[in-house]
């Protein structure tokens, strides 16, 4: 009840002192409340954390699944329900469906939305037709579907209050992303590195659809929104045409860049902060250069999209290490000093720590010991290689150039972790960041490019790192002040689910096998686990009805893991003797779409 | 020559294909009862020899396998560009993934004109929850090109000649092959 009337009230002083100030506040606030969950993220910091303690380390064991909804559809399933006072929202993957379920009648749908989209986008989407979530804001549920629009629902009756096109299926661009509701903005971002989509990041007035400003990943400084004064990269500012210097001829204008990861909000700063993947193609020598600002954090002004500081992680990529992975913004001590942090879990096997100010580049380790393309990140002010990754030549697919395969780099084109997001404990003081244990074999070749269609140029093969547990995956605790490991559960498949944290001391997050479980956040042992209908590469929640916790999951298997696993990895080197034939996932679990919500008996 | 060729066939189909409403796109499913020795395919002995590029008695192209695991340079070729173009839908070796079919099991049931007519045109098997969409590569250079390449390689799969990792051993391309490769990009 307390609930229903603070967003009742909150909307109310939107309505009518305009809603600039206020919807920010609203949504900030409802954030800070643990019984509900608003943003896919959990809060602006993205720390996917919950004050929750219902449940905790010693009743966790007990836990059982109170109620299960199915969602109709049979595809990967990404992203979580939200919860907003008495009512959750759930998504589907491709055709987009959104359920308004009440909770005080034991899940009745209120209200359905199922949008009109051509199935021709499916296959322009890579990997599965996924969909990371909604957002809540202002009394307006948004939806980001897979053809780019961008639609805002009356919460309350499903109603469409507005909806944008962000962009054109036809020439690839097509989205899996959440989206940010910021200020009186909401943010978006959009999807085509295997198509040659010049990517960006959009923000929308959150009240009419109206495009406010749109900044590229790569192009002319005022397509990126780069000030060459203001606008640093490791305390210098970037200068004139910081990107353009680093493409040969009009390649960025097929340059990728794209921007389908989480996006994170300072508050306090009105900050942005969001990453870019890959630059297109995947045969490096066929676009020589940096590729700037591909494989880059940015913090951009909210209200402007005006940059602050940029860094790129992995310049002129080899090996489609997408920088989309979360930030995630949290104060620690680091030497003696407290800061204001962004922690990132690179798909390049790196994790980083940043001064989120000033985009200092802190720390940049390994979170996971098979990394071996770079020996380390060179962080010492007066190298001429400063801030950048030091690439061993074997592993460098431009060194050994096209029609070569290079063998054995670690981490594989998936990652040590792709968007499946980390969790922060403000409890511990440690990051649980679920992993990919594989490697790969990566060989480019000429392409031509041809709009709307696949513009790739490499062969892949992957497999479960060598002499190693075997598995796939690693569900690992971090400590990003000193960028060390802190225990680590070896998983059987690649962890592809995000985790969530609770100050009852535990750890929640799902495997590709359908299990949920709970480990104990301290020490990693494992509490609780149910296998659920099928493969889980949501997204774990908990809120709170009637003053009971509740956690939920999304099952249903799919996504980039469902493309490599579903028939077993094999080790290409087997015909030398190595154990080859690794399980198939298609042993353990099928197709499904369904949500499961746990609580404790009564 | 053989690739000009090809592409002025592949042409020829991509504008049938647009012609085509879309229910005529939709192939049945193939059925998995099927069980032929050799498949759909036939039997894949080569019969005719083009500068490296083999062709059974029916004129499909066909892979050439040495007793030591050589491999013809098309079976080879098209190892690699099944791994660009179709893994990110069809899964790894053509073993499929959670929502696009097993290309092995596929080509038991599809000859090489339904295997041509199926990538340029594309596909559409949509509803019951699990929508499948094959796009139309039919103005994809990368793909159509290819296409022999392609079909090769998942013959020698299907077949069970060729198993899940990549050939070891291969055939060289041939300066014919080079030639007709070039034209056929445009470059």
């Amino acid at each position: 009840m307390r609930r229903v009337v603070m967003v009742t009230a909150v909307a109310a002083c939107s309505a009518f002192f305009g809603a600039r100030a206020m919807a920010n506040e609203g949504v900030l606030k409802l954030t800070q409340d643990p019984n509900q969950w608003v943003l896919q993220t959990g809060d602006y910091a993205n720390t996917r954390h919950s004050k929750l303690k219902q449940i905790n380390a010693d009743n966790v064991g007990k836990l059982q699944a109170a109620w299960t909804f199915s969602t109709g559809v049979l595809r990967g399933h990404e992203g979580s329900p939200l919860v907003v006072g008495d009512t959750m929202y759930v998504h589907t993957p491709f055709p987009n469906i959104v359920y308004a379920l009440d909770l005080n009648n034991e899940g009745r749908i209120i209200w359905k939305y199922e949008p009109k989209q051509d199935p021709n986008v499916i296959p322009v989407m890579c990997c599965d037709t996924v969909n990371r979530g909604l957002a809540y804001a202002d009394g307006k549920i948004f939806l980001h579907q897979a053809d780019t629009k961008v639609v805002a629902l009356d919460a309350k009756t499903g109603k469409v209050l507005w909806s944008a096109v962000n962009g054109d299926p036809k020439k690839g661009e097509t989205n899996t992303a959440t989206v940010m509701p910021v200020g009186d903005k909401l943010l978006v971002g959009i999807s085509g590195g295997e198509f040659g989509v010049r990517c960006h990041m959009t923000a929308y007035d959150m009240n009419s659809g109206k495009q406010v400003w749109r900044a590229y990943s790569m192009g002319p400084d005022n397509e990126i929104l780069f000030d060459p004064e203001k606008t640093t990269s490791l305390g210098k500012p970037v200068g004139k045409d910081s990107s353009l210097k680093t493409w040969q001829g009009d390649q960025w204008k097929i340059g990728g860049g794209c921007t389908w990861g989480w996006y994170s909000y300072d508050p306090d700063t009105k900050t942005v902060y969001y990453g870019s993947g890959n630059p297109s193609t995947w045969n490096p020598a066929q676009r020589p250069g940096d590729n700037k600002w591909s494989m880059t954090i940015f913090a951009r002004d909210a209200d402007s999209g005006m940059a602050k500081w940029v860094y790129q992680m992995t310049p002129h990529d080899q090996w489609d290490y997408d920088g989309i992975n979360e930030m995630i913004l949290v104060d620690q001590e680091i030497d003696g000093k407290k800061r204001p942090l962004l922690v990132h879990f690179d798909r390049n096997g790196f994790a980083y720590t940043l001064d989120r100010k000033t985009g200092e580049v802190l720390l940049a380790e390994k979170y996971d010991p098979a990394v071996n393309w770079a020996t380390k990140v060179d962080l010492d002010k007066n190298s001429p290689t400063y801030g950048r990754p030091l690439v061993v030549e074997k592993y460098s697919t431009q060194a050994n150039g096209e029609d070569v395969n290079t063998t054995g780099v670690c981490p594989a084109a998936l990652g040590t972790k792709d968007q499946q997001p980390a969790s922060f404990s403000p409890q511990t003081g440690l990051f649980y960041v679920p992993t990919n244990h594989v490697c790969m074999d990566y060989e480019p070749f000429h392409v031509s490019y041809t709009p709307g269609q696949p513009y790739v140029g490499a062969t892949l093969s992957m497999f479960p790192a060598p002499n190693s547990h075997g598995g796939m995956g690693n569900f690992i605790a971090w400590d990003a002040r000193k960028g060390k490991i802190v225990w680590s559960n070896p998983e059987q498949f690649s962890v592809w689910s995000g985790a969530l944290s609770t100050d009852g001391g535990i750890v929640f997050y799902g495997t590709l096998e359908g299990y949920l479980k709970a480990v104990d956040a301290k020490t990693g042992k494992e509490l609780y686990r149910f296998k659920t209908p099928s493969g889980i590469i949501g997204n774990v929640m908990t809120y709170t009805h009637k003053g009971k916790q509740y956690v939920a999951v999304l099952s249903g298997v799919g996504g980039w893991a469902g493309i490599g696993l579903a028939a077993g990895l094999t080790d290409p080197n087997a015909g030398l003797g190595a154990v080859g034939g690794y399980s198939a996932l298609s042993n353990y679990t099928a197709l499904g779409g369904q949500l499961t919500v746990f609580a404790l008996p009564d | 020559m053989f690739s000009s060729a090809l592409m002025k066939r592949a042409g020829a189909l991509a504008i049938a294909a647009a012609l085509l409403p879309l229910s005529a796109a939709v192939a049945p499913s193939p059925s998995f009862a099927e069980t032929q020795t050799f498949s759909k395919q036939g039997d894949p002995t080569p019969v005719k020899d083009e500068d490296g590029k083999y062709f059974d008695k029916n004129g499909a192209p066909t892979y050439k396998i040495q007793p030591d695991g050589t491999v013809d340079w098309f079976t080879y070729s098209g190892y690699r560009r099944y791994h660009a173009e179709c893994h990110v839908c069809h899964g790894p070796d053509g073993m499929g993934s959670t929502y696009a079919p097993a290309l092995i099991d596929s080509l038991k049931t599809l000859d090489f004109d339904h295997f041509q007519e199926v990538v340029v045109g594309g596909r559409q098997n949509v509803g019951g929850g699990n929508e499948k969409v094959m796009p139309s590569f039919g103005l994809n250079k990368n793909v159509m090109c290819y296409l022999d390449d392609i079909y090769v390689y998942l013959r020698a799969r299907s077949d069970g000649a060729l198993g899940r990792a990549r050939p070891a051993k291969r055939e060289n391309k041939s300066p014919a092959t080079a030639e007709a490769e070039k034209a056929c990009l445009g470059e």
